[in-house]
């Protein structure tokens, strides 16, 4: 075991968690995120075997599944980001190569990003002031690109209406944590 | 003071009085007035001086679309110039002043203007200022500046903050009077999701205004029931203080909310306003009416108003403008000002009716067949002069005139995409028709239904039609009856008689002898028209007075009024704060920040960082003592060159390529060979653009057969990437090529100096062998570090130092910094910043930006037989053109100063020792230059002419703008270490 301890996107050693009323802004850590995508020719294949290894059919455009221990949403044609336990599953892009084989390409993505998730009643009402996702139009599990604070961002929908992660660079986590909770602060 | 013009009744909470000044001076009026409102119940009538004559203004309407009184509110940030006292809620301590006036309102010297007015007519600038030309730029030009314009800002920062969002419904309803409450409630009843905006603070439109019952209630009474049903729908959304600006592409519309104009200040965290996109399936446009004037000399006196607007002041708030008070009207409509002013017990002194057959009036002398030909009183109406239809002439005293000319349906948003209203002879007006925009419809007032009856179904059935095209089944079902009563209008825009001026359009001071003087001059064109005048210009866009100037355009051509045609109406509809638009984009805020892994600890260690694109990457790092950056940078050369230093150099574009064709791919995207890189290896790589010149370089490490990992530099990341994916998705679908970007994954240090292969031992683990031999120059892999974390290794060098950059997952960058300034301390390791950085790669003559300018070719860069000819790759063809491929061509070399002590200036141009200093004399310009610590000496690189064989000569650098020129010797770009022998170390 390594001896290097690890800090969050915002700089500290525990997740940040902003308390509004009706709205619970928390920076996630806890994720490994890999990107999934097919090699040419062999879409099928690597679709079969990301169901085996997974137990998740790849989700079509703008959707996600969600299963136990994986998750996957897509991110483009042929290409999706596959989500787990960060702690269970460490080493979540070299596990998911092996499972792959040939059939795709596998890169790690889990430090790529910063992950905030809002919970509440308001999440729709902060969404309004932040990004052009019709927040209140999405059903669970559908995920879509959005330019948030300048940035390119994931918006995932985890419980309609109710639950949101907004997946973005993790270089900028700042800019997007302050974009998050300023736009709480307006809105609530 | 008392408020001597207020009456009963209204929609005014008079247990909440409000204080408020006035040029100075205090008033009170009610929760509920305008700033307007509050002004006229304190019987003040003088608001505004006009734009060009400064002649004396009060009120024209009760609205948006007001002209005249434009005021100042707020003071130092907040200072807001050129407001609607008519929109201006009133708040509790609020400060307003006038503007365009010195000293004061009641005396103002530039009313001189007004004697002149005959030199002052449409077209003046153009006619007056056009010689000598030479007088226009520093004499002409200054003046008319000084004298333009109307408010005055503070030019303190606005400390209030504004919100941009984003909305989304099935239908949009512009305007919440009875077309729109009624489109609202059938859409709101049938499920869609709704978005109901209203400009007012209050919903009702026209209702508030008039004195008309619903269903056997009040209006008003009728809007609360309306209101409290909508608010319970969760479908629904009404905003008040919400103007729509504009109508775009696709349904979209822009608004702006006025979160806490109503308020001192906004409450903490809170908005002044938010500019919402409203992503619209449908929408329609409840805009009302607006009422038109009828010109005549001295119209533009205090006191003369609209007659909508005299009823919405003594209706909605309780206020008259004066106890004694005359209507001119050429239809019914005026009429009912008539019985709502004597409801309210002010004496209406007469009704002057241009219509010979008008309608009979209770309580008041009716003129039918007069016209008011003139008015009188210095800073405001003291009387009118009517003539009777039997020719005679009367003065009658009055102290307000309220003024109907019919209604002009509000059909702006429908010609935001260049759609032309059309022609309703039936009520003289111009209809929204032709092209809509997409997915809009109109109903009510907006589209020429007048009555509050037909407004209540046009409003119901539109919503019906625009929920049938998303298929959602909307039934009018039993909706609510009101008054249908017709207008019964007679055309009449301007009164004939008289000499002086007769006012179209009070923002702009364009009277119809302007317009007639327009067409004397042959600009006869409603847009020439429109320029010449200034016609409808301004922060009311003509709403009161386009149809005026068009009027007499058409009489003045013998045209009718279609054939005249309309200006086109653009977006903001109302004026919109710039401070709107920029939202939160400001000062600090004005672009997100990227920070390096490093960052905390780079801020622990006070370093000084720098902007590069978004990224704050440290600069260099101060330590005690040092008073000067030069210190610190030289400082970090030193150490670094002499043992060891580390750099963070995450921002730098890190490109994950996979896939079989991932060689070929390479090969296509750089100029030089990539297929026969073995596994392990890195290779420097030069990327053209179609036309031949270099723009990007980097390294591409390639960890497997089908795996590398291509960096980029760090200003060109985005752009390399993009490129990339457009040519493996449009160039080459054919090829199996993956991209990702990892830039961001992945904490990335330069470790560079002598002893950094002896710092890197005591960090990555025992098990890779480091040797020169186990781990050459150039090579890669994947590793451990500090007991089992995973990492990549390169052996890659900017310094020219014995470097490797060394990379872990971002987490753990913090620590890894903290790791190896730690082990290093043995070694006085140093972390250094881009300044050392940049230095050092100018002493190894390693291309940078300012290198790979985007004119320079790999020919320029000494890199020309790195374009490999054995296989195609993007620009390849056309850096073979004859103008890349000169003789004489610019090369990249250093440069010396023959005395130690001369600056090298980058930008500076290249000249012969001897000669003139010309652009034709031209030798070429250095793009780097820095103090090297290690030759003692300011260096620099850059392009010459021929300069490979020029090496030795002695030329001169030169600045003509700053008179400054100095000798330089040309050298080798490489100033350190030129056979490479320390890198390889």
């Amino acid at each position: 075991m390594h001896n290097l301890g690890a800090i969050t996107p915002l700089g500290r050693t525990q997740s940040h968690v902003d308390q509004f009323d009706g709205l619970r802004i928390c920076e996630v850590t806890s994720r490994a995120l890999a990107s999934l995508s097919a090699r040419l020719g062999a879409e099928k294949a690597c679709g079969d075997k990301a169901t085996k290894f997974t137990g998740l059919t790849l989700p079509s455009v703008g959707k996600s599944e969600v299963g136990d221990a994986f998750s996957a949403f897509w991110m483009g044609p042929e290409q999706w980001m596959i989500d787990a336990d960060y702690d269970q599953h460490t080493l979540l892009a070299a596990e998911l190569k092996s499972a792959m084989g040939d059939t795709a390409s596998v890169v790690e993505q889990t430090d790529a990003w910063c992950r905030f998730d809002l919970e509440g009643p308001r999440c729709a009402d902060v969404f309004e002031r932040l990004c052009n996702v019709d927040a209140r139009g999405m059903t669970t599990d559908d995920v879509t690109r959005t330019r948030l604070e300048h940035l390119g961002c994931f918006v995932w929908c985890l419980e309609a209406a109710n639950k949101f992660a907004v997946i973005g660079p993790r270089s900028s986590a700042k800019s997007i944590h302050h974009a998050l909770v300023t736009a709480a602060r307006s809105a609530i | 003071m008392t408020q001597r013009n207020r009456l009963s009744g209204g929609q005014i909470v008079r247990n909440t009085p409000l204080n408020f000044t006035f040029d100075g001076k205090s008033y009170t009026g009610f929760q509920g007035d305008t700033l307007a409102s509050a002004l006229m119940a304190n019987d003040v009538q003088l608001l505004g001086r006009s734009f060009k004559y400064h002649r004396p203004r009060g009120l024209l309407t009760a609205g948006s679309e007001e002209p005249n009184a434009l005021v100042e509110l707020r003071t130092g940030g907040r200072q807001e110039p050129n407001t609607r006292a008519t929109v201006a809620e009133l708040f509790d301590g609020l400060t307003a002043n006038s503007q365009n006036r010195f000293p004061s309102l009641k005396y103002d010297f530039m009313a001189i203007n007004d004697r002149f007015s005959n030199f002052l007519s449409a077209g003046f600038y153009y006619k007056t200022f056009m010689w000598p030309a030479a007088f226009w730029e520093k004499i002409y030009e200054p003046i008319i500046r000084k004298a333009a314009g109307l408010g005055s800002i503070s030019f303190e920062d606005d400390p209030d903050a504004y919100d941009k969002g984003f909305l989304h419904c099935d239908l949009l309803i512009i305007g919440a009077g009875p077309a729109g409450l009624s489109a609202a409630l059938t859409a709101g009843r049938a499920g869609a999701s709704v978005i109901l905006s209203e400009e007012d603070f209050v919903l009702g439109g026209r209702l508030n205004g008039e004195s008309h019952a619903i269903d056997n209630m009040a209006g008003t009474d009728w809007v609360v029931q309306a209101q409290a049903e909508l608010a319970a729908l969760p479908n629904v959304r009404i905003m008040p203080r919400t103007t729509i600006v504009g109508a775009y592409d696709h349904g979209i519309y822009g608004a702006v909310e006025r979160v806490s104009d109503h308020i001192a200040m906004p409450d903490a965290g809170k908005p002044r306003q938010i500019f919402w996109r409203i992503y619209s399936k449908q929408a329609l446009l409840c805009a009302g009416a607006i009422e038109r004037p009828i010109a005549f000399e001295n119209n533009d006196r205090p006191g003369v108003m609209m007659a909508g607007a005299v009823r919405s002041f003594v209706n909605r708030w309780a206020a008259t403008p004066a106890q004694d008070v005359a209507v001119f009207t050429n239809n019914d409509d005026g009429h009912r000002t008539v019985a709502d002013l004597q409801a309210k017990g002010v004496n209406v002194a007469a009704v002057i009716d241009v219509r010979p057959d008008a309608p009979r009036v209770d309580g008041a002398e009716l003129f039918a067949g007069a016209q008011v030909v003139d008015s009188a009183g210095r800073l405001g109406l003291k009387s009118i002069t009517i003539r009777l239809q039997n020719g005679e002439t009367r003065k009658i005293s009055c102290g307000a005139l309220a003024v109907s000319g019919g209604w002009n349906p509000n059909a702006h948003m429908t010609c935001h995409q260049r759609g032309k209203p059309v022609w309703d002879e039936t009520i003289a007006a111009f209809v929204p028709g032709g092209d809509l925009p997409a997915g809009l419809t109109v109903a009510g007032a907006a589209m020429g239904q007048f009555s509050t009856d037909a407004a209540l179904s046009g409003g119901a059935n539109a919503a019906v039609s625009a929920l049938a095209a998303l298929n959602i089944d909307a039934k009018v079902g039993e909706r609510s009856t009101a008054e249908d009563a017709p207008t019964n209008l007679t055309p009449f825009w301007y009164v004939k008689e008289g000499k002086g001026r007769a006012w179209i359009d009070q923002q702009n001071d364009v009277t119809v002898k302007d317009v007639k003087l327009a067409h004397q001059e042959n600009f006869v064109s409603v847009e020439h028209l429109k320029r010449y005048t200034t016609l409808g210009m301004a922060t009311d866009q003509g709403k009161t007075s386009n149809m005026g100037g068009l009027a007499v355009m058409a009489e003045m051509t013998g045209k009718s009024i279609p054939e005249t045609g309309t200006t086109i109406f653009r977006p903001p509809y109302t004026p919109v704060a710039m401070g709107t638009i920029a939202g939160r984009s400001v000062g600090m805020e004005f672009h997100p920040t990227r920070e390096t892994p490093s960052h905390k600890w780079a801020s622990e260690q006070g370093a000084v960082f720098v902007e590069v694109g978004n990224w704050l990457r440290a600069q260099w790092f101060p330590k005690a003592g040092e008073t000067h950056w030069r210190q610190s940078v030289d400082r970090e050369v030193l150490a670094t060159r002499k043992s060891v230093g580390v750099c963070d150099v995450t921002t730098l574009g890190k490109i994950d390529v996979q896939g079989r064709d991932a060689a070929v791919f390479l090969n296509h995207i750089y100029a030089n060979a990539f297929g026969k890189l073995p596994v392990g290896k890195v290779r420097y790589g030069l990327m053209l653009r179609e036309d031949g010149i270099a723009y990007d370089d980097g390294t591409a490490a390639r960890l497997a057969e089908d795996h590398f990992v291509v960096t980029t530099t760090t200003a060109n990341a985005v752009l390399v990437y993009r490129n990339m994916e457009f040519a493996r998705q449009c160039l080459w679908p054919d090829l199996d090529v993956q991209l990702i970007s990892t830039t961001e994954a992945w904490a990335q240090y330069a470790v560079a100096g002598p002893n950094a292969r002896k710092l890197l031992q005591k960090v990555v683990d025992a098990d890779y062998d480091l040797s020169n031999e186990g781990f050459p120059f150039m090579a890669c892999g994947e590793i451990t570090v500090c007991g089992g974390l995973r990492a990549r290794l390169f052996r890659i060098s900017f310094s020219g130092e014995l470097a490797y950059e060394i990379a872990v997952p971002t987490r753990y960058g913090d620590a890894l910094v903290r790791r190896l300034m730690e082990a290093g301390e043995e070694f006085d390791v140093v972390p250094y910043g881009t300044e050392a950085l940049g230095v050092m790669r100018i002493e190894k003559g390693h291309a940078a930006g300012n290198e790979l300018n985007g004119t320079t070719s790999a020919v320029n860069l000494g890199m020309g037989r790195m374009v490999s000819k054995k296989k195609d790759c993007i620009g390849n063809t056309l850096s073979e053109r004859a103008g890349l491929n000169e003789g004489d061509a610019l090369n990249l070399v250093g440069f010396k100063p023959v005395s130690d002590a001369d600056p090298v200036t980058a930008g500076a141009l290249l000249m012969n020792a001897t000669g003139v200093v010309s652009a034709e004399a031209d030798q070429g310009y250095i793009t780097s230059a820095a103090y090297s610590p290690i030759l003692n000496s300011s260096i620099g690189i850059g392009f010459l002419k021929n300069g490979f064989e020029r090496k030795g000569e002695v030329i001169r650098a030169v600045n003509p703008m700053a008179g400054t020129e100095i000798k330089l010797e040309v050298v080798s770009a490489h100033f350190v270490d030129p056979e490479g022998e320390r890198l390889r170390a």
